[in-house]
C-alpha cells in the first residue's frame, strides 16, 4: 500500500514537472534580473544557514 | 413628499451597497484579523510594555503597507482565478514552484505550530489542560471545513475575526491615557531612550508580523474560491482596506493595554501579560487570554488552508471548500493531516518548541522575497492582467514596500541566527 502511494506521487510529480516544465511568462530583462538576484539572495541565506549549523556543531 | 422620496430612494441605495459589501466581504478582513494571529498579538504586547504609546503612529503606517501587498492578491486571483501557488508553477516553471510549495508547506506547518502554543497557553489560564484545547481545535476546525460550503465556512471566520476585537473594550476598560495615546498615534517619535539596537529588533519584529508568506497564499485562493469576478475588484479592495484598518486598531489595543497596565516589565509573550492582568483587573486578563485564544485559532484556519489549496491546485485535487468530503478526498485528507500534526508536537513532553518558534523566523526569510517579488512580476505581466495589471504609480508603491520589507525581514532572520549582532 505504502509503495503504491508513493509510486503513484512519484508519477504525480513527473506530471507536474512536464505540465510546468517550462515558465510561461515573458522572460523581459526586469524578470530576468529578478530571478537572478532571487536566486542569488537564496543561495546566500543557504550559505548563511550551514555556517551557522557548522558553527553550533563546532561548539 | 419629493425630499421624502428622495430619502428613501437614498436608504434603499445605500442599503443595496451594504448588502453587495456584505455578500463580497471576507477574504480581505479574515486575512488581516488573522494577521493578528499568536505571534503578532505576544509583538504588540512586548512592543506595549517596552516602548509604551510611543509607536503607535508606527503601526498606524503598517495598515497602508499590508493593504497595498494584499490587494494585488485580490487582483491577481479575480482575474486568473488561479491560486498563488499555481500562477508561481504556471509563470515561473516547476522549480519556483516547487520551491515555493515546499517552502509554504513548512513555514505553514511552524506557524501553526506556534498558534496551537498560542491558544494552549491562552486556555490554560482559564485551567483548561492543553491536550482539551488542542483535542477542541481540531473538532472546531474540522467542523468548519466539513459542512461543505465556502460561504458557511467564511461567515463563521467572520465571527471569530469580530471576537479578535475584544481588545478594544479591554482598552477601554481601563481607562487610558487618551491624550498621550492620541500624541503615540498621530506624532511619530521614538521612545525615551532613542534610538537602540532593542528598539530596532523591535520595529523589525512588527514589520515582520505585517505581511506573512501564506498571507498572499490565503488570500488569492479565497477570491478564487468565493468565485470573484473581475466586476468585484473594487469591493475585494475595500474588504481588504476594511481589514487592515482593523488589523492596526486591535494591534493598538493590545498596546494600549499593556502600555498602560504593564508598562517597562519584562513581558516575553501575550500569555505572560494576561496572567499579569489577571493580579489587576481579572475581566482584562480575561479577555486578553480569550483574544489571544482567538489569535491563534484564527491564524491556524487560515494557515492551515493556504497550504491545503497550494497542494490541492498544483497536485489537480478537487480543493474547494464547497466541496464535501467524498467530492475532495486528498484536500481534506491533506487539511486534517497538517492539522493533527501540528497539534500532536505541542503535546509532546519538553518539544524544542522555542527552537520552532526560531525556526519559523528563518524558514520565512527564506520564502517571503520570494512570495513577493513573483506577486510584483505576475502583476506586471500584461498577457494575464491586461488592464489590471500594476500602475505606474501602484508598482513604485510596491516595489519600495516589497524592497523595504525583504531588507527587514532578512535583518530580521539574520538576527534570530545570530542575536548579538543586534544586541537585542
Amino acid at each position: 500500500m505504502i509503495i503504491d502511494f508513493l509510486r503513484s506521487t512519484v508519477t504525480a510529480v513527473k506530471g507536474i514537472n512536464q505540465k510546468y516544465a517550462i515558465p510561461h511568462i515573458k522572460m523581459t530583462g526586469p524578470v530576468r534580473f529578478s530571478l537572478g538576484v532571487l536566486r542569488f539572495y537564496l543561495l546566500l541565506l543557504v550559505a548563511i544557514m550551514v555556517y551557522k549549523f557548522v558553527t553550533l556543531l563546532g561548539k | 413628499m419629493n425630499i421624502l422620496s428622495k430619502l428613501y430612494y437614498r436608504y434603499k441605495k445605500i442599503l443595496k451597497t451594504m448588502r453587495l459589501y456584505l455578500l463580497i466581504a471576507g477574504p480581505g478582513i479574515i486575512v488581516m484579523v488573522a494577521d493578528n494571529d499568536a505571534g503578532g498579538i505576544t509583538t504588540y504586547t512586548v512592543t506595549g510594555a517596552q516602548t509604551g504609546f510611543y509607536l503607535i503612529w508606527f503601526l498606524i503606517l503598517l495598515g497602508p503597507v499590508a493593504y497595498y501587498v494584499q490587494e494585488m492578491t485580490v487582483r491577481l486571483g479575480a482575474v486568473t482565478k488561479r491560486g498563488h501557488a499555481e500562477a508561481i508553477f504556471h509563470s515561473f516553471g516547476a522549480f519556483w514552484g516547487w520551491f515555493s510549495l515546499l517552502d509554504l508547506v513548512l513555514v505553514d506547518w511552524l506557524t501553526m505550530i506556534t498558534e496551537f502554543v498560542g491558544m494552549t497557553a491562552a486556555l490554560s489560564i482559564f485551567g483548561v489542560p492543553p491536550f482539551v484545547t488542542v483535542v477542541l481545535t481540531w473538532i472546531l476546525m474540522g467542523t468548519m471545513v466539513l459542512q461543505g460550503r465556502y460561504w458557511t465556512w467564511e461567515k463563521i471566520a467572520l465571527i471569530f475575526c469580530a471576537l479578535n476585537l475584544i481588545y478594544i473594550p479591554a482598552a477601554f476598560m481601563i481607562n487610558p491615557p487618551v491624550h498621550q495615546i492620541l500624541h503615540g498615534s498621530f506624532i511619530p517619535q521614538l521612545p525615551p531612550g532613542g534610538f537602540t539596537n532593542a528598539l530596532f529588533f523591535l520595529l523589525m519584529a512588527n514589520i515582520g508580523t505585517t505581511i506573512a508568506p501564506w498571507m498572499v497564499f490565503f488570500q488569492q485562493n479565497a477570491v478564487v474560491d468565493k468565485g470573484m469576478q473581475e466586476k468585484d475588484m473594487l469591493w475585494g479592495k475595500i474588504d481588504t482596506a476594511v481589514g487592515s484598518f482593523l488589523t492596526v486598531v486591535v494591534a493598538a489595543g493590545c498596546i494600549i493595554l499593556t502600555g498602560t497596565l504593564l508598562p517597562g516589565q519584562n513581558i516575553n509573550d501575550a500569555a505572560t501579560a494576561a496572567i499579569r492582568f489577571m493580579g489587576i483587573n481579572k475581566y482584562v486578563g480575561a479577555f486578553l487570554a480569550i483574544g489571544l485564544f482567538d489569535a491563534g485559532f484564527l491564524g491556524a484556519i487560515c494557515i492551515s488552508l493556504a497550504s491545503s489549496w497550494a497542494f490541492g491546485e498544483v497536485f489537480g485535487w478537487a480543493h474547494s471548500l464547497n466541496h464535501k468530503l467524498k467530492e475532495a478526498p486528498w484536500f481534506y485528507a491533506y487539511y486534517f493531516f497538517d492539522l493533527l500534526l501540528a497539534g500532536t508536537v505541542v503535546l509532546i513532553p519538553r518539544a524544542p518548541l522555542v527552537l520552532i518558534t526560531l525556526f519559523v523566523q528563518v524558514i520565512a526569510v527564506t520564502l517571503l522575497p520570494a512570495t513577493l517579488v513573483f506577486l510584483i512580476l505576475l502583476l506586471n505581466n500584461e498577457e494575464t492582467m491586461g488592464e489590471y495589471k500594476n500602475t505606474r504609480f501602484q508598482n513604485i508603491v510596491n516595489i519600495g514596500i516589497v524592497a523595504l520589507i525583504i531588507v527587514v525581514s532578512t535583518l530580521y532572520g539574520i538576527s534570530a541566527l545570530f542575536p548579538k549582532i543586534l544586541g537585542a
